[in-house]
């Protein structure tokens, strides 16, 4: 028999927890669900939209009562659990319903705190959590004129707002002397106070509520100084508290909430819970955001996977009030340890703060324009090190020669028609309406239905932002760690660590081992997996072709109809009459559509059928080329320019240089593509400062560069050091590169790579002599089995299914 | 049905892995999964007609090699959010011959 899984709240939390387990195992558990709101599961902090007319409440539905039925969860909607009998494993609902368990959960949820004043329980004073406070405040408002909301914070502001939106006349009542205090410093709050004025809004500070008058409906409310102000409506948002009263009842221990452990289970083990009751290393949220990992990992602890452990949340805020921006995050207040760079333009009421310590965010606050927002907050997640762009940092990530973001980044003015994700063409309209219309909550989620950011992924940041602003809450805020993909809940940096102890030597015997959630895994991960364990046994023959892409199965390009490209090498963009004489013979023989000189400096041949690849390749290896990875994750091309030999302004030879740099490192396998280029003096016409590895040659010897990108998003390279031999030149880009292969996620260029481990590291290690001799030896080592021309052992005959269809049926048969 | 043809035997294909079978009515992809499942489908996929034979085999699934689209090996139907289907292909095995039929399953239209 299925064990029974009981679920009391059938709220944000608990939900959630349920559908995640769905996912992982659906057939599991009987689950029954009680919910004291006569509702399915909605989007409680769409609650806000509703209020100020933006939304209707069947847009806010995320779980319906049919979502129920098809997924066969018992629902007890209305019924509200009064006792758990732990004993026996029961527990018992207000009109007598009764469910065994064998295990619990319990998310019910926090409840607003009503200060204890006089006349609190008067008709017309009301909290703002739930669809029938709501209703409540809509109905007043179309009868009544005047609202009082007390407390400034984020929930009150936003009744404030909503209230103000349906035509009341609204003060908010506030005690201390800032708004939102707990997420703003004083600019940004006085920023806020004077906008939230201008629409309309009053603001009484400092005010400490001293009863609540009225008959039977409120009339008036009454302050420690003796004022007064009309009322037909109050609203109470001062705080909540987690509401544990039935765990408590049932003697399971609590402290301001129901106190949890990693895998969120309660001090009773068959009682877990989830959400706002919950009290996990002390802290007790009260955003989505931490709700939504906790919900993941007691899925996971659920269905007896066991591994996940929930480790706390970084949380960021924003306020729901179209029209206003504000973000903040961490501690942006600071003290004596810490630098504080503020940039702030009242005229156009734009104020950001950041507060550094040693070259790290600790906190952010930003008013008017928070499209940096989910930036800041993810370098401060990722704990970047923000030496290198600290000067530019308060502009933005616009402003890091980010091309590829530059203009557009200005999310909240760009129309609906403008293209967000040029890869797919996906406007912001179209990732809006996904958004809302199938309440989409992560970016893989926008991912899989829009396809936005699925491709190149430049476009990521920008997808993120629109969710932030279509959603309010920072739903698209991923655990500190994300997992690798949806197969695993292990971070990269997990699975290296765990394939380089050494022990694990196949891709089945990793999935095994870190308990992947798939059979075969996803084609995120498995090419991961794959290079991970290449890289850490070069000498075992563990390379899986089937978890390769296409291209680097078929050592060539696959082209949009079906085509593949072939690349030779030409060694540092050298070549000779012979070369070019046999790649002229070939490209007739195979009747090749298009010959270009590509980016690369060589010469690409397009439209090859596959099966004539190993022809092609044998012809030109009789010729001495060889394949020149164009398609791999791999070392690509070394660029050069004429230099010294030639050029009447060359320090050096920088095409010799760069010839050895390719003889060095072609055939590696690398996280991502890796090129590099040489020029012969710093007016650079190879281009060295956007190349992976890039070498500028001087009059006293040769610059290092390292970390430039000249895709998607440009990045000038830093530099390393300078060096005076080309055996220098050599070591140290045999060591970068290893360093590189052993550390970077795979998919990550060196760009993204130094920027998330700072280039302080990487200098660190490779200006260390014996660090880089034993990295140089390593890659060296490596090399020794990977230099062998993949085309040449193709010609000869290995792979040959690869190439070749299974069977050819000239006459078809007939068929009735 | 009498249409059956052999077209190979299961260790033609590799594991997690896919052949092509040309007809004159076009190609055919055959994949075998990890646990030596054999499925048959239109060599083209539902949505810009990438081969899928080219793809990665996932459990029952077949990514795309040109925009990662997963397709249900069985019934040929992508997985949703994405929407289309490539036509399926009757398959068996005979011994260790695998047994293709040329007369699609019935459902989708795109052969
Ligand atoms: C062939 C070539 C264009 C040409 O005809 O000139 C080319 C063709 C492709 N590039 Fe490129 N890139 C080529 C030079 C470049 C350059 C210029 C360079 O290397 O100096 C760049 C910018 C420099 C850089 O990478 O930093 C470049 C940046 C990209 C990017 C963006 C990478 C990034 O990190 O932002 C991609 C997408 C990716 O890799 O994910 C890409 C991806 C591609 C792919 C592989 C797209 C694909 O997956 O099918 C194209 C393969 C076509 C084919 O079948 O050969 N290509 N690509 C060039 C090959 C050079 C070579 O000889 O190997
Ligand atoms: C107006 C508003 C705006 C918000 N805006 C944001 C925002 O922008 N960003 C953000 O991150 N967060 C926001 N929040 C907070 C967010 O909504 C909560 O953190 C989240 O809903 C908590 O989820 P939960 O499941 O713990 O509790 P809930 O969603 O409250 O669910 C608990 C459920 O349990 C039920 N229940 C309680 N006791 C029992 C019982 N004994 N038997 C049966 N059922 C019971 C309750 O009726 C309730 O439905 C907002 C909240 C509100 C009210
Ligand atoms: S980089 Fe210097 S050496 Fe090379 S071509 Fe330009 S000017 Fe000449
Ligand atoms: S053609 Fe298959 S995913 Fe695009």
């Amino acid at each position: 028999m299925k064990e029974k899984l009981v679920v009391i709240g059938n709220g944000m939390a608990g939900m959630r927890t349920v559908e995640e387990l769905l996912k992982i195992d659906p057939d599991m558990y009987d689950i029954t669900v009680f919910g004291a709101e006569p509702y399915g599961n909605y989007n409680r902090i769409m609650l806000s939209p509703v209020l100020a007319g933006e939304k209707t409440i069947d847009e806010i539905m995320l779980n319906d009562r049919q979502w129920y039925e098809e997924n066969k969860v018992t629902l007890h909607a209305g019924k509200a659990v009064t006792s758990i009998d732990r004993i026996n494993k029961k527990v018992l609902a207000d009109d007598g319903t009764q469910e065994s368990y064998d295990r619990l959960l319990i998310a019910t949820g926090s409840e607003p705190f009503i200060i204890p004043v006089p006349g609190n329980d008067l008709h017309g004073v009301i909290a703002f959590r739930d669809i029938k406070d709501v209703d409540l405040m809509l109905e007043a408002a179309a009868k009544h004129k005047h609202a009082v909301v007390i407390g400034g914070g984020l929930l009150g502001l936003e009744a404030a707002n909503g209230l103000m939106q349906q035509g009341m006349s609204v003060t908010v009542v506030h005690l201390m002397d800032k708004l939102m205090e707990r997420q703003m410093d004083g600019p940004a709050a006085a920023m806020l106070k004077e906008s939230l004025e201008e629409r309309g809004l009053h603001f009484l500070m400092q005010a400490e509520t001293e009863s609540i008058i009225g008959k039977d409906r409120v009339e008036k409310v009454r302050f420690k100084d003796g004022t007064e102000i009309y009322a037909d409506l109050v609203v109470m948002a001062v705080g909540i508290k987690p509401n544990i009263k039935l765990a408590k009842d049932a003697g399971i221990h609590c402290e301001r909430g129901i106190v949890v452990n990693d895998t969120l289970q309660t001090f009773d083990p068959a009682i877990y819970s989830v959400g706002e009751c919950a009290q996990h290393r002390g802290i007790a949220y009260g955003l989505v955001a931490p709700l939504f990992e906790m919900a993941k990992v007691c899925a996971n602890h659920l269905a007896k996977m066991g591994i996940g452990r929930y480790e706390g949340t970084m949380t960021s805020t924003k306020l729901k009030v179209t029209g206003i921006d504000l973000f903040s995050a961490g501690d942006f207040i600071g003290d004596e340890n810490t630098d504080e760079l503020v940039f702030q333009d009242k005229a156009r009421g734009v104020y950001r703060k950041i507060v550094v310590k040693n070259n790290k965010i600790e906190g952010a606050v930003m008013y008017g324009e928070t499209i940096d927002g989910s930036w800041y907050f993810d370098l401060m997640r990722d704990g970047t090190d923000i030496s290198e762009f600290r000067e530019n940092l308060l502009f933005g990530q616009a402003h890091l020669g980010d091309s590829g973001h530059g203009d557009d980044n200005r999310v909240a003015m760009m129309s609906d028609s403008a293209e967000i994700c040029g890869c797919n063409g996906v406007t912001k309209g179209e990732i809006v309406i996904a958004i809302n219309d199938k309440k989409l909550f992560t970016l893989d989620e926008v991912r899989a239905h829009t396809k936005a950011s699925s491709s190149c992924g430049s476009c990521t940041g920008l997808v993120e932002s629109i969710m932030s602003h279509t959603l309010g809450g920072d739903y698209s805020t991923a655990p500190h760690l994300k997992p690798m993909c949806a197969c695993s809940d292990h971070s990269h940096d997990d699975v290296r660590a765990e394939i380089n102890k050494g022990q694990l030597k196949s891709i089945r015997a990793v999935m095994d081992a870190m308990e992947w959630k798939s059979s075969d895994g996803c084609s995120k991960c498995r090419p991961a997996l794959n290079y991970y364990l290449v890289c850490k046994h070069p000498e075992a023959k563990i390379d899986d072709n089937q978890s390769r892409f296409i291209n680097e199965r078929a050592h060539a390009n696959i082209q949009g109809d079906g085509s593949y490209s072939v690349i030779p090498r030409m060694w540092g963009g050298m070549t000779t009459p012979q070369e070019l004489r046999a790649v002229a013979d070939a490209a007739e023989k195979y009747n090749v559509d298009t010959v270009h000189v590509t980016g690369g400096q060589r010469i690409g041949l397009y439209g090859l059928k596959k099966e004539e690849l190993p022809l092609i390749w044998k012809d030109l290896n009789d010729a001495g080329m060889v394949s020149g990875h164009a398609y791999g994750k791999a070392l690509r091309t070394v660029k050069t320019c004429v230099g010294r030999e030639w050029c009447r302004f060359g320090t050096q030879d920088s095409t010799a240089i760069g010839i050895k740099l390719e003889q060095l490192s072609w055939g590696s396998w690398m996280p991502h593509k890796f090129k590099m280029a040489a020029s012969g003096c710093p007016r650079n016409c190879a281009e060295a400062t956007i190349k992976d590895y890039g070498v500028v040659c001087v009059d006293s010897g040769y610059e290092l560069h390292v970390g430039g990108n000249g895709g998607i998003k440009v990045r000038v390279t830093d530099l390393l050091c300078n060096v005076e031999s080309e055996e220098e030149v050599l070591q140290y880009s045999a060591a970068y590169m290893q360093l590189y292969r052993e550390e970077a996620h795979y998919l990550e260029r060196t760009a993204p790579w130094i920027e998330r481990v700072g280039l302080a590291y990487v200098k660190d290690i490779l200006l260390n002599d014996d660090k880089r001799k034993e990295l140089a030896e390593r890659f060296s080592y490596g090399q020794s089995f990977m230099q062998h021309d993949p085309w040449a052992e193709r010609a000869q005959g290995s792979e040959a299914h690869e190439f070749t269809p299974m069977k050819v049926i000239k006459k078809q048969a007939e068929t009735v | 049905m009498s249409d059956w043809i052999e077209v190979g035997q299961l260790t033609d294909i590799p594991k997690l892995g896919a052949r092509v079978v040309k007809t004159g009515k076009g190609d055919i992809a055959v994949f075998r999964t990890a646990e030596d499942k054999v499925f048959a489908l239109a060599d083209k996929c539902p949505h810009k007609g990438g081969q899928l034979s080219q793809g990665i085999v996932l459990g029952d699934k077949v990514a795309c090699p040109l925009h990662d689209w997963k397709i249900e090996l069985a019934s040929g139907t992508a997985v949703a959010p994405d929407d289309g289907c490539a036509a399926s292909y009757p398959v068996k095995m005979e011994g260790d011959s695998i047994m293709l039929s040329l007369t699609a399953d019935q459902g989708c239209p795109n052969t």
